[in-house]
């Protein structure tokens, strides 16, 4: 299958500290990869550096087959840019935006006419084509953030954090749009620490900690892999928790703020166990792919 | 980063005079207030006033060698004003160039395309002063349609060492800076006002390195009607400014964004 990005061994140091850390990454074409990693990760630095915004200390990056950054501005040219800040012009109106966005890429006006109109509808902001930049919500600054980022028509598209700080109608408004660009065959790049999101767009995704790339995999499989498939998250007391499942075989238990988490393959006599007391509560679930974040990237506070 | 010595001048550099373009079409109305309203002032206020002392001036009546100075020196002050705080904003708090660099414009591209605009904004307001100062009969002749794309020429002088400030800039306070140890200087010492063969001889020589002086010596007798005299020498001043301006001004910005 042919790779839309391919990174190899890439690095990247501010002053002297690495912040990327031999990073290597491909993108296969029509696919969608997610970047998970907490804060600090060097997920935007890997986006500078694949769009020759920045200076690599080592690597070698290609997209469409073309290095960087040596041909950054054709890249440019088929690439779309969701920023994880919104930086819209301000001076400008909704569709002013689009089209003023459109002439950097040098796009000739009766296409960027038409292309104006399909791109607001396709982010439900027509009826806001005329409004103020200022007065729109940052749920629909991030919409058309997207359709800004569409205006070339582009064969990759690289978003950072799509989605943080939205409400959640506005986030579902927004992955439904996605999930239509992969429907149109775009080739999806998307950075996120929401673990929904991840799962819910991405085929692949690669866990991106410290500068360092932790694992790859299809979210079902980083789950099978990484943790047991069921889990029961236990509140109450430190000691009341251990004394009910500490000498219970098959449960890995892990503590995070005032929660204890059972890992383990099969919960049913774990909840024979939990069952009738009234100093306990207790949740049974699937595991998910935050208890596979959480594990492999640790339980410490990340900033 | 294709770091190239030398940038080459890309179509893309229209891009961002447009964009500004349109953005300055959005407030015509008080800008063309300002543009005619400010040279009225100072012609009436100095001219006329003054004018009625000092009767004539190197030959020309005083109103004609005021208007000549203010049409040299009205692009310096545009150019430098937007190419300082105009252009810082886009740069730094309204993340405008970010924006920008995610298409296939590059640095180089963004400050031609600034540098366009602010040479573009000094004519426009030029041509204003131009016009309030014929109607006041301080121009003699067609001949000082020439002053318009000289203008241009002196708005892009001015507007490349303005860059390379907004690149530096901190904050805007770090304009003031600029403006009081350079602009101001050169508005009270190359010519605007009086002559500069008044100067004291040691200053005269300083004066001859600072880019307004040859402005002024281009711009002064084609509106009084003379003939103009060095004019290659005075046309490589200002563009050596502008051009090195330029230049500086794309290696920092380049430093500055693209890290
Ligand atoms: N311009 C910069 N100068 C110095 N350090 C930087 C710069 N940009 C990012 N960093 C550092 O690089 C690390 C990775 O940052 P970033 O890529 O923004 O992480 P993420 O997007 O995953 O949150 C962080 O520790 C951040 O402080
Ligand atoms: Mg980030």
């Amino acid at each position: 299958m042919d790779a839309v990005v391919e990174i190899e061994g890439l690095i990247k140091r501010y002053d002297s500290r690495e912040v990327v850390r031999g990073v290597s990454l491909s993108v296969p074409r029509g696919r969608c990869v997610g970047v998970l990693g907490p804060n600090g990760a060097g997920k935007t630095t890997t986006l500078r550096l694949l769009l020759g915004q920045s200076p690599l200390n080592g690597g070698r990056i290609r997209v469409f087959g073309l290095p960087i950054p040596e041909a950054g501005r054709a890249v440019r040219a088929r690439t779309g840019v969701v920023p994880q800040m919104d930086n819209l012009d301000p001076d400008f109106t909704v569709a002013e935006n689009l089209r003023i966005y459109g002439h950097y890429f040098g796009i000739p006006a009766h296409t960027l006419d038409a292309r104006i109109r399909e791109l607001l509808a396709f982010v439900e902001l027509t009826d806001r084509a005329d409004s103020p930049i200022g007065t729109l919500s940052g749920g629909m600054k991030r919409r058309l953030t997207i359709a800004r980022a569409l205006v070339n028509d582009p064969e990759l598209l690289i978003l950072d954090e799509p989605t943080t700080g939205l409400d959640p109608q506005a986030r579902h408004m927004i992955w439904g749009r996605l999930r239509d660009l992969r429907a149109q065959g775009k080739t999806l790049l998307i950075t996120t620490h929401y673990m929904e999101e991840a799962e819910r767009l991405c085929d692949e995704l690669v866990i991106l900690d410290q500068g360092r790339l932790l694992d790859r995999d299809s979210p079902a499989s980083l789950i099978r892999r990484h943790v047991e498939p069921e889990v029961i998250e236990v509140r109450g007391a430190a000691g009341t928790v251990r004394a009910a499942l500490g000498g219970v075989p098959d449960c890995r238990l892990e503590a995070m703020g005032d929660t204890f988490y059972c890992y383990t393959h099969d919960a049913t006599t774990h909840i024979k166990h939990l069952e009738g007391r009234a100093d306990l509560t207790f949740l049974h679930r699937p595991a998910n792919l935050e208890d596979v974040f959480l594990k492999i990237t640790g339980r410490e506070l990340r900033d | 980063m294709r770091m190239t010595l030398v940038p080459r001048f890309r179509n893309a550099a229209f891009a961002l005079w447009r964009r500004n373009t349109l953005v300055w079409r959005k407030l015509l109305g008080p800008s063309l207030l300002i543009n005619f309203g400010e040279p009225f002032l100072y012609l009436i206020g100095l001219g006329y006033g003054l004018g009625l002392f000092i009767g004539e001036m190197m030959n020309m009546p005083y109103l004609t060698f005021l208007a000549s100075g203010i049409l040299a020196s009205s692009p310096m002050n545009t150019a430098s004003f937007e190419a300082m705080y105009s252009v810082y904003t886009r740069m730094i708090p309204q993340r405008t160039y970010e924006a920008i660099l995610t298409t296939p414009m590059e640095v180089a591209d963004i400050l031609a395309g600034e540098m366009l605009w602010c040479a573009t904004k000094a004519v426009i307001n030029g041509a204003a002063i131009l016009a309030v100062a014929a109607l006041l009969g301080a121009v003699s002749g067609w001949q000082a349609l020439w002053v318009l794309p000289i203008q241009f020429l002196v708005g892009l002088t001015f507007a490349g060492p303005a860059l390379v400030m907004s690149a530096l800039a901190r904050g805007y306070d770090f304009f003031n800076y600029y403006v009081t140890l350079l602009i101001t200087p050169m508005f009270v010492l190359s010519g605007v006002f009086y002559p500069v063969s008044s100067l004291p001889p040691a200053l005269q020589g300083v004066v001859q390195f600072l880019p307004l002086t040859h402005a002024v010596d281009l711009i002064r007798p084609l509106v009084a009607g003379q003939p103009v005299t060095d004019v290659a020498l005075h046309l490589g001043v200002l563009a050596a400014y502008g051009l090195v301006g330029y230049l500086v001004a794309v290696k920092l910005v380049r430093r500055r964004l693209l890290v």
